[in-house]
């Protein structure tokens, strides 16, 4: 069995390494595929992410692509809400807890479509001179 | 957008708005903040791959505080970590070549449905 989760990690892997953002495939490749709990398929997914996250940034601050200016008053509000969602999380079912997630995963889903769509849109646009009325 | 780079009061509001937002997603669902953080740095002004590259350096040690806590209420099973995270390894390394191969717009509609999909099975 253990190669299953060798593959949804990798699968997840490459949805992260193609900026897609691999947690949000990983988390429901193991629940409804391998029958993770969901609080441990979460816990695998942030765990997963701190390894990948580090090699990422090296490389990142090399290319000199990290805007440090932008993070401070973001970093502290979001850490400090992480935090404690992290310590209360254990008071949800698991059942209720993939529900909600699911429904942020719509949320995610529905946002991805419309900015491909804006992409594809203006791709087109820029092609073919066509003035399109949205 | 003449503005971009200047801390206003109403992007500052923003951004600790945002910011909770993303420290939620990261400590109550474990994932999904980076997919806050993009549209936001984007917002902000930044470019596309600043963005990615940024909004990497904010979940990571959100990350890290978040996988401790969740350490400590015994939700890390190692049985399957080691094998999830050689995967993951190896998929973000092979992602990164993939992305350069192929063109990314037809990934984004494929990963969207995915996710859509995934949503829909998980509220059911």
């Amino acid at each position: 069995m253990w190669y299953w989760f060798l593959i949804a990690g990798l699968f997840g892997g490459i949805c992260g390494g193609m900026g897609l953002g691999g947690g949000t495939l990983l988390i429901p490749i193991l629940t409804i595929l391998l029958s993770v709990d969901q609080h441990l398929a979460q816990g695998l997914n942030l765990l997963v992410f701190v390894p990948t996250g580090i090699v990422a940034l090296i490389i990142h601050a090399k290319n000199k692509l990290l805007d440090y200016k932008m993070c401070l008053f973001v970093a502290i509000p979001a850490l400090a809400s992480a935090i404690i969602c992290s310590i209360y999380v254990k008071d949800i079912k698991g059942e209720l807890l993939g529900k909600i997630f699911g429904g942020f995963l719509i949320m995610i889903a529905v946002y991805e479509l419309i900015v491909a769509i804006k992409t594809s849109v203006e791709k087109h646009k820029s092609k073919n001179e066509y003035k399109f009325i949205i | 957008m003449e503005k971009q780079r200047n801390f206003d009061f109403g992007k500052i509001i923003l951004f600790i708005l945002g910011g909770i937002f993303i420290g939620v997603a990261n400590g109550l669902f474990g994932g999904g903040g980076g997919m806050l953080c993009v549209p936001l740095l984007l917002f902000a002004g930044l470019q596309n791959k600043k963005a990615q590259a940024t909004a990497i350096l904010l979940m990571t040690p959100i990350s890290i505080a978040s996988v401790a806590i969740y350490y400590s209420n015994g939700f890390i099973d190692w049985n399957i970590a080691w094998y999830v995270m050689a995967g993951s390894i190896l998929g973000g390394l092979l992602g990164a070549f993939i992305l350069k191969k192929f063109s990314n717009i037809t990934l984004q509609y494929i990963f969207a449905i995915l996710v859509l999909v995934a949503g829909i099975r998980m509220i059911i």
